[in-house]
C-alpha cells in the first residue's frame, strides 16, 4: 500500500527588537556571559509588573501580513503555567484566546499550505548541566525574549515541502527585518501521522520538538515516516500519540519522558496586561511600514535594467538589497552597483569567507564613482575595494597613498611609456613592420610597471600614438 | 507579639505592609518562603511618599502573603499595621487589600481605611496574588488623613500595566451627604452576627440624622460574587506563588534529591496551611474541564457584578452601599496556626471564604470602598471623595 504523510509545523521564530518582551533588557545576543542580561522582571522577583514592548506586536503584525493572515484587531496575552528551573515565574506568558494572527496561508509551488495562526509568547531561559559538579546552572539571558509562533495547517505532504516552506519563511521574515533568522533563533516542532494514499482520516500523530537545522527537519520527518509505514504494515510497535526529540548522533527519534509532556497548562487571562486593540491607525501604519517582498524587489530592480537573473539574486537577500538600495540612492547607476556588487564584493566574500556582506555602503558608492568617471581604473578599484574588506580603509586617502588617481598621473604614465618605448627597440621595431601582436607586449610592459595606475585604454591609445 | 517584621526607623510615621517592597529591607509577605528575601527596588507608592517627605516606620506583619482575615497567620500581631494607627504610633500605614484582611483589621480596631478604585495606585513593587483586584490602600486614624496619604501615593505609573493614566487625583472629604441615598444590602446584612447587624442599623441611624435616606435592597447576585472572587483570586494567587519554587531565592528544603523533590519540599515546608489551601482550589479551578464551568464563568460574573453595581450607583441613584466588613465586631476567637490541626485548618479555609463576601463586590469590580466606624461603604468607580465625606461625617457623629 502507498502512504502519504501528513505534516503540521509549529515554527517559533525570535523577533528582531531592541528589548526582551515584557522588560527593558536587551542585547541577549550579545551577552557575554550568563545572566548579563537579567532584571527583576525576567528573573521572576516578586513585586514587578510586565509591560508589552509595541514593536514586537508590530512585527508580529508584519508576518502575519506577510503570510496573507487575518489580523485580530483585540488580541490578548495569557499565562501557561509548568514548573522548570528555566521558566522563572513557573508561567510562560502567551497567546492562548486571542492570538494577533490567525488564518494565513503560503504558497509553495503548486500547493497552498494553510496557517493557522501566529502568536507571540516570551522564551524560556537555559539549563546549563555541569556534569564536573553534578549541578545544574540557570542561565536567564534569553528568558522573555519575544517570539512569534507561526502554526501551520497540516498541509505538508513530504519533507521537501517542509523545507521549501521553511526556507521560504527565514527569506521572507529576515527581508522583512521581522526577525535575523540567526543559527538557533528559528525552532520547530513537526507533527506528523502517516495514513493511506487518498484516506481522509488521521494517523496516528507524533510530535517532534525543538528542531533547528533544515537537515535534522528533513532526516527526522523520514525516520519518521518508516518508523509509522513499519508500524502499521509490519506492526514493529505500536503506534501511540506522544511527543518526541530528534537525537542527532543516533539519527532517531526518541519518546520523551511521559512527565515532560503530560502537563495542564491551566491557561487563564494575564490580568497585569490589558487587551491590546490595534486599530485601524496603527494597523495602517504598520502596513505602510512593510518592505517590498523579494518578488516584488526583484520586479523593481528589472525595472531599473538589471537582468532579471542578477536582479533575482540580489532580491533573495536582505543585506544585498539594503547595499544596492543605499548605494543607488547615493546616485550610483544601479547596473554599476549590481555589477559590483554581485561580481566584486561576491568574489571578495567567497576569499575572505564572509557569509554577509558588511562593508559601508558610502565606501562602495565612492569607489564606483570613482571608477565610472574614470578618476581610477576599474582594476584600482578592485583594490581598493580588498582594502576596504579587509581593514576597512578610507576610500580617497587610499587612492592618495596609492597612488591610484588616474587623471593626476598622466605626466607619470607618460614618462613609463616612453621609457619602455626607449628600453624595448626590438619590439617597437617589429611593431613598425607589421606585427601587431608586439603592441601588446609593450602595453604588457608599461602595465606592468605602473603597477595599475592608470587607465588602460589611455595607456594603449598613448602606446600608439607615440609609435605612430 | 511584635507589630513588626522589619523596623525601619524610630521617627518614622508611616508603616508599609511586608508585602510591599522597600529596596535593601526583607520582605517577607508574612511567609517562611520569603524569609531572607531582600527585594532590588523600592515600590512606586512607597517612592511617592517618601518623595512627598514622608518617612517609613517598619514592614507591618501580615498574614502569610495577605491571604488570611487580618493576620492572624502571621506569627506575629494580628491586626498589626490598623493597631498602631489606632495606639497613634504612625499617622498612616500602606495596606495590600487583596482579600479584605485591612478593611476587616480596620472595622476591628475602629480606624479609617480606603481602598481606592483599582487601577489608581500603582501595583509595582507589590509582592502580587490577585492582580486582578488587589490594591495598596491607605489606613489612617480618619477620613482626612486617609485622603491625604492617598493623594500621595495614587497617580499614573508607567511601569504597571493597569495603572490609570490620571497624574495626580484629589480628594475632598467635605461633600454634603445631605439628600444623599445609600443602599443596605438585606443578603449581607443577614449573614453578619447580631453586634455586626446593629452596629450597621446604628450607622444607618446616624446617617438618617444627617439627611442621608437609607434604603433597604435586595441583591441576591452577591453569592454567586463571593464565589467568582474566590474563584479568581485563588486562581491568580496559585499562579502568582507558582515562582516560589525553591530555584532562585526564598525558602529551599535541605532534603531533595532531583528537582521535583525540590519543588515539593521547598514549597510544602514554605507555605502554610491556608496558602497550600488557596493554591489546591486556585489550580483546580484553572484544570482541564473546569476551566470553562469556573473560571471562564467566574469572569462572567465579574462582569454582571459591574454591570448590577453600576446600575444601582448610575441608574437609582446611590451613592454607596452600606455593608459590614466583617461578620463579627472583633477578632475571632482562634488558636494560632502552629497548634491547629487538620480539621481546624479546613475550618479557617471556610471562614476566609465565607467572611470574604462582604469585601468580595469592591474586590471583583475594583470599586472603591472605605471602612469606618467599623462599617464599610462601596461606592462606584472615583467615588472615593464621597465615600470618605461619609466617613467623615460619621466621625464627627461618634465624637
Amino acid at each position: 500500500m502507498k502512504y502519504e504523510l501528513v505534516i503540521g509545523l509549529e515554527t517559533h521564530v525570535e523577533l528582531a527588537t531592541d528589548s526582551k518582551l515584557f522588560c527593558s533588557c536587551g542585547g541577549h545576543a550579545a551577552a557575554d556571559e550568563p545572566n548579563d542580561c537579567v532584571c527583576p522582571a525576567c528573573s521572576g522577583m516578586p513585586g514587578m509588573l510586565p509591560v508589552t514592548n509595541k514593536h514586537a506586536i508590530e512585527l508580529a503584525v508584519k508576518a502575519g501580513l506577510m503570510l496573507n493572515c487575518k489580523i485580530n484587531q483585540y488580541t490578548t496575552f495569557d499565562k501557561k503555567s509548568y514548573y522548570y528551573p528555566d521558566l522563572p515565574c513557573a508561567y510562560q506568558i502567551t497567546q492562548w484566546f486571542n492570538p494577533v494572527c490567525v488564518e494565513g496561508s503560503v504558497e509553495i509551488g503548486e500547493r497552498k499550505i494553510g496557517i493557522k495562526q501566529i502568536h507571540v509568547e516570551e522564551d524560556a531561559g537555559k539549563l546549563v548541566h555541569d556534569d564536573a559538579t553534578n549541578t545544574s546552572l540557570v542561565d536567564y539571558n534569553r528568558t522573555s525574549v519575544p517570539l512569534i509562533e507561526i502554526v501551520s495547517k497540516p498541509d505538508f505532504r513530504s519533507s521537501d515541502e517542509v523545507i521549501t516552506y521553511l526556507k521560504k519563511l527565514k527569506a521572507a521574515l529576515q527581508f522583512a527585518g521581522i526577525s535575523e533568522c540567526e543559527e538557533g533563533a528559528m525552532r520547530c516542532d513537526v507533527n506528523i501521522s502517516v495514513r493511506p494514499e487518498g484516506s481522509d482520516q488521521l494517523g496516528v500523530r507524533s510530535e517532534i520538538k525543538n528542531m533547528s537545522s533544515f537537515a535534522e527537519i528533513k532526516d527526522a520527518i523520514e525516520f519518521e515516516k518508516v518508523r509509522h509505514v513499519d508500524a502499521i504494515e509490519r506492526r514493529t510497535e505500536m503506534l501511540v500519540q506522544e511527543t518526541r526529540r530528534w537525537d542527532e548522533v543516533k539519527r532517531r527519534t526518541f519518546p520523551m519522558r511521559n512527565k515532560e509532556t503530560a502537563a495542564d497548562y491551566r491557561y487563564f487571562p494575564d490580568p497585569n496586561l490589558m487587551p491590546i486593540i490595534i486599530d485601524d491607525a496603527w494597523l495602517a501604519e504598520i502596513k505602510a511600514s512593510m518592505p517590498a517582498t523579494a518578488e516584488e524587489k526583484g520586479q523593481k530592480y528589472v525595472d531599473m535594467g538589471i537582468a532579471v537573473k542578477e536582479a533575482a539574486v540580489l532580491a533573495s537577500d536582505a543585506k544585498l538589497c539594503a547595499m544596492f538600495d543605499k548605494v543607488v540612492e547615493m546616485g550610483r547607476e544601479p547596473k554599476s552597483v549590481a555589477s559590483w556588487i554581485l561580481t566584486e564584493c561576491m568574489s571578495r566574500m567567497r576569499y575572505l569567507g564572509l557569509e554577509t556582506l558588511s562593508i559601508a555602503p558610502e565606501k562602495l558608492s565612492r569607489i564606483i564613482e570613482l571608477v565610472d568617471s574614470s578618476e581610477i581604473t576599474r582594476a584600482a578599484g578592485k583594490k581598493v575595494l580588498a582594502a576596504v574588506f579587509e581593514n576597512d580603509v578610507d576610500v580617497d586617502n587610499y587612492c592618495e597613498e596609492q597612488g591610484l588617481n588616474a587623471k593626476v598621473d598622466t605626466a607619470q604614465i607618460e614618462a613609463v611609456v616612453d621609457r619602455v618605448i626607449a628600453e624595448n627597440p626590438a619590439a617597437v621595431a617589429d611593431y613598425k613592420g607589421g606585427k601587431v601582436k608586439a603592441l601588446m607586449a609593450l602595453f604588457g610592459s608599461c602595465m606592468k610597471e605602473l603597477k595599475g595606475i592608470g587607465d588602460p585604454a589611455v595607456i594603449k591609445s598613448l602606446l600608439e600614438q607615440k609609435l605612430n | 507579639m511584635a507589630k513588626y517584621i522589619t523596623e525601619i526607623s524610630k521617627n518614622g510615621n508611616i508603616a508599609v505592609d511586608d508585602t510591599i517592597l522597600v529596596k535593601g529591607y526583607p520582605a517577607t509577605a508574612g511567609s517562611k518562603m520569603l524569609k531572607n528575601f531582600v527585594p532590588l527596588f523600592t515600590a512606586t507608592a512607597v517612592e511617592k511618599l517618601t518623595a512627598a517627605g514622608y518617612t517609613l516606620s517598619g514592614k507591618t506583619a501580615v498574614g502569610e502573603f495577605g491571604l488570611d482575615l487580618y493576620g492572624e497567620t502571621s506569627e506575629n500581631e494580628t491586626c498589626a499595621a490598623a493597631t498602631l494607627v489606632a495606639n497613634g504610633e504612625v499617622k498612616a500605614a500602606l495596606n495590600v487589600d487583596l482579600n479584605g484582611a485591612p478593611r476587616r483589621a480596620a472595622a476591628i480596631k475602629g480606624v479609617t481605611f480606603v481602598k481606592p478604585t483599582y487601577g489608581t495606585v500603582s501595583r509595582y513593587g507589590v509582592i502580587a496574588c490577585a492582580c486582578s483586584g488587589e490594591q495598596i490602600g491607605v489606613t489612617a486614624k480618619n477620613a482626612d488623613t486617609a485622603a491625604e496619604v492617598l493623594g500621595v501615593v495614587s497617580g499614573f505609573d508607567p511601569k504597571d500595566g493597569t495603572s490609570l493614566k490620571t497624574e495626580v487625583y484629589e480628594y475632598n472629604t467635605n461633600l454634603s451627604v445631605k439628600g444623599k441615598k445609600v443602599a443596605i444590602i438585606k443578603e449581607l446584612l443577614n449573614l453578619a452576627t447580631n453586634e455586626a447587624k446593629v452596629k450597621l442599623l446604628d450607622t444607618a441611624e446616624e446617617l438618617k440624622k444627617q439627611g442621608v435616606e437609607v434604603e433597604e435592597i435586595s441583591l441576591p447576585l452577591v453569592k454567586e460574587i463571593q464565589t467568582a472572587w474566590n474563584i479568581l483570586m485563588s486562581a491568580e494567587t496559585t499562579n502568582n506563588l507558582s515562582r516560589f519554587d525553591g530555584v532562585k531565592y526564598g525558602h529551599r528544603t535541605e532534603k531533595y534529591k532531583n528537582i521535583d523533590e525540590l519543588y515539593v519540599g521547598s514549597r510544602t515546608e514554605g507555605f502554610n496551611f491556608l496558602t497550600k489551601a488557596t493554591i489546591i482550589y486556585g489550580s483546580d479551578v484553572l484544570s482541564k474541564g473546569k476551566y470553562e464551568v469556573c473560571y471562564d464563568k467566574a469572569l462572567k460574573i465579574r462582569k454582571l457584578a459591574v454591570d448590577s453595581l453600576t446600575e444601582l450607583f448610575e441608574k437609582n441613584g446611590f451613592t454607596a452601599l452600606l455593608v459590614p466588613a466583617f461578620s463579627q465586631t472583633k477578632e475571632l476567637e482562634v488558636s494560632t496556626a502552629k497548634t491547629l490541626d487538620g480539621e481546624e485548618f479546613a475550618e479557617q479555609f471556610r471562614t476566609v471564604f465565607e467572611e470574604s463576601a462582604y469585601t468580595a463586590p469592591a474586590s471583583i469590580t475594583g470599586m472603591p470602598a472605605v471602612v469606618c466606624g467599623g462599617i464599610q461603604l462601596v461606592g462606584n468607580y472615583f467615588a472615593e471623595s464621597e465615600l470618605l465625606s461619609f466617613a467623615k461625617v460619621l466621625e464627627k457623629e461618634e465624637a
